[in-house]
């Protein structure tokens, strides 16, 4: 690693009487899981170039509850969300960003209404800001030319009508953005959404992710672009199904940001 | 003779509209059964959402053939509805052709709707061959067996005797006009049922006027006959299509609701001041602990009953539903289905047992809904967006989720891991929270 990572906490900001831009949601895919967390160290990466005044909660966050509210457990992600609240506003946080589109459905549509008001963006959308607003240049060129897939996260897309600011991102990295047959409104869920993630799908024909794998092959891609930990896994897995790990690459869209610039 | 014809016609007439109205009522009632729902908010874009939706078709489009042979279907529908009006008042008044003084216009009208006529016609063909030749998939899954296959048939066939009624009505009606039979005056355009001229012409005035007298009558009382079908039948969308689309989620589709009974526990549970063992206030009411989710119809909201009786089983929903495509049992149009058949089966109930509900031993969960269903969701979306009428069938599922897990305790094994993994540390995985940012240092 070139250089290490800064990531401050809300914690060490208060200490010092400071309040921080932004508050970076890490998520707890984004914090444990192995894969999740390359996205979030590559964000962090593009946060650090950026110079952005961030800050995460580290061992303070605790999961949004979206996945106990897609289960049903409406106590518990009620449980989970006014604690959450509670410590948000107790820190004074205007704007958080995350890299998962479930905690950023959850915390933008779903807080509100238990008294947690903030400005919510997806990384993809903070990271297409990062670039208009001229803190962030691409000048990497190592996806020049790449066939590039972008897959919808639901949670990001339908659920949030939200199609552009991925696509808008990758264009920064002159690669060829070729569309899946179904995609934006009509893109196929990876399989792993409402609480599938963590059990075993019922009894079918087929994989979700096997489905949605098998879309994206027909385009031919160099690389699947997600925006979703949970998408990223899902494509992976179908991608190692059909024993084409060596040619083609799953990442997150800020992966591909930070690696075109060799951060 | 004519006065006799007329209070025929009357008696027709006020007993085909007062039975549809009737069932309406009965179908209001139904809906009521559900919990009530505020709508009142954003009436702007509600009716916006009404006008773009439903009158203006804009969903129908996403998949053009459809769509396209769609809007000629509900055009023809609205625009030969004019038409009905003037047969209605002839009919009351024992007139022919009443509206003819406007002349031109009504030439120009009469042509258009025997066009519009012909188009419904073969769009109505070419729909009946989608389902029975081509037997497009999303029309022969499982829960389109039996009556939903012959209901949809059957609509396709009221339109075809409807439209070749009103041709053939139309065609002799010109021959004797260029007879100069009595009555029939000189008016309208003819530019589709005059082409029946060769089957039409050799026949004497007496039997032209037959035909045309019964293919009048024939007209409006299958008109009347079809009305009352639609309580009966799937096609109430032509109908509810319009409030359902006004009262449809204008949130963000991503968001669910918060459970206000939830909340106000929850508050209580996390105050520090709260005392648990607190005798409640003299004036509180002991109202019955409120149940959470969803077991049977009624305890859905009128919202969600009325996306019931809206849907007209077109299966937009589920062949965009990743479940489905992949084999699963889960179908987001027989979630709908299903709501509104036990919804019927309790109205049914209601009626039998002088205006009470009593227990049949049955509900929508498991009598009609499995868990199976409820459980292979991904809460993707794509069914709501789907559906040209703005119907949601997520919600439902929802619900049934809801009273699954917090009344019955009842969530899959690996569900069941996963919440309590959250509720001891705060992720659905079994890591300790103190160890959140370890990936700040691992290399």
């Amino acid at each position: 690693m070139s250089e290490t990572l800064k990531v401050p906490t809300m914690a060490e900001f208060l200490a010092e009487g400071k309040q921080p831009e932004i508050l970076f949601w890490v998520g707890s895919a984004g914090s444990y899981d192995d894969r999740a967390k390359k996205i979030t160290k590559a964000f962090v990466k593009i946060l650090n170039r950026a110079q952005v005044d961030f800050a995460v909660l580290g061992s303070e966050e605790s999961s949004t509850g979206d996945v106990a509210k897609r289960a049903g457990n409406e106590f518990l992600f009620q449980m989970q969300a006014m604690t959450n609240i509670e410590m948000l506003n107790a820190y004074e946080v205007k704007r958080i960003v995350t890299c998962d589109p479930h905690s950023f459905n959850c915390l933008k549509n779903e807080y509100p209404g238990l008294g947690g008001h903030y400005e919510v963006l997806h990384h993809t959308q903070f990271i297409k800001e990062l670039i208009e607003s001229g803190k962030l240049s691409i000048e990497g060129k190592n996806y020049e030319g790449k066939r590039i897939t972008f897959h919808d996260p639901c949670y990001l897309g339908r659920a949030n009508r939200e199609y552009n600011a991925p696509r808008e991102v990758l264009q920064t990295l002159n690669a060829k953005l070729i569309e899946m047959k179904r995609s934006k409104s009509r893109a196929l869920c990876c399989g792993a959404g409402g609480a599938q993630m963590f059990k075993e799908p019922e009894k079918g024909d087929l994989d979700i992710n096997i489905m949605r794998t098998e879309d994206a092959l027909k385009v031919n891609p160099d690389i699947i672009a997600t925006g979703c930990p949970y998408c990223n896994t899902m494509m992976t897995d179908g991608i190692k199904n059909k024993e084409k790990e060596s040619e083609i690459a799953v990442m997150d869209v800020a992966e591909l940001i930070a690696s075109a610039q060799n951060l | 003779m004519n006065y006799l014809a007329s209070f025929i016609f009357a008696v027709i007439l006020v007993a085909g509209i007062g039975f549809f109205v009737w069932n309406i009522k009965k179908l209001i009632r139904n809906i009521k059964l559900g919990k009530e729902v505020d709508a009142n908010d954003n009436k702007a874009q509600r009716w916006k959402n009404m006008i773009r939706i439903a009158l203006g078709q804009q969903k129908m489009v996403v998949r053009p053939v459809a769509g396209f042979l769609h809007i000629i279907v509900y055009l023809g529908f609205i625009i030969i509805n004019i038409e009905v009006l003037e047969i209605i008042m002839d009919g009351l008044f024992g007139t022919h052709r009443l509206f003819s003084d406007f002349g031109t216009v009504y030439n120009v009208l009469i042509g258009s709707f025997e066009i519009l006529a012909l188009l419904v016609f073969v769009s109505v063909i070419i729909f009946w061959i989608r389902r029975n030749i081509k037997r497009i998939q999303r029309f022969i899954k499982p829960e389109m067996k039996g009556w939903p296959k012959q209901d949809g048939n059957m609509i396709l066939y009221f339109e075809m005797i409807l439209m070749g009624l009103f041709l053939i009505m139309n065609g002799a009606d010109y021959q004797l006009q260029l007879m100069g039979a009595e009555h029939y005056v000189k008016a309208g355009a003819f530019p589709v049922s005059q082409f029946l001229e060769p089957i039409l012409s050799g026949l004497s005035e007496g039997t032209l006027i037959i035909i045309e007298r019964t293919a009048w009558w024939l007209h409006i009382i299958g008109i009347l006959i079809f009305l009352n079908y639609l309580y009966y039948s799937k096609h109430l969308h032509i109908l509810l299509a319009f409030p359902n689309t006004y009262f449809g989620k204008l949130n963000e589709k991503g968001q669910l609701d918060n459970l206000e009974s939830v909340t106000k526990e929850v508050q209580l549970m996390l105050d520090p001041n709260a005392d648990p063992f607190a005798a409640p206030q003299e004036n509180e009411e002991e109202a019955a602990p409120e149940k959470f989710g969803a077991s049977d119809v009624l305890d859905l909201n009128q919202i969600q009953l009325l996306n019931a009786y809206t849907c007209t089983e077109c299966g937009r929903c589920t062949s965009e539903c990743p479940a489905n495509q992949t084999g699963k049992k889960l179908s987001p149009r027989k979630i709908m289905m299903d709501t509104r058949d036990r919804l019927e089966e309790v109205g049914k109930n209601i009626d039998a047992n002088q205006g009470e509900f009593k227990d049949d031993g049955k509900q929508l969960l498991d009598n009609y809904i499995t868990r199976e269903e409820i459980w292979a969701c991904t809460t993707c979306n794509a069914c709501v967006e789907a559906c040209p009428v703005s119907i949601d069938p997520l919600s439902i599922i929802i619900e049934m989720r809801r009273y699954l897990v917090m009344e019955q305790s009842a969530a899959p094994v690996e569900l069941n891991n996963m919440m309590s993994n959250i509720e001891n540390n705060g992720a659905p995985w079994p890591y300790n929270q103190m160890d959140r940012l370890n990936w700040k240092d691992e290399a």
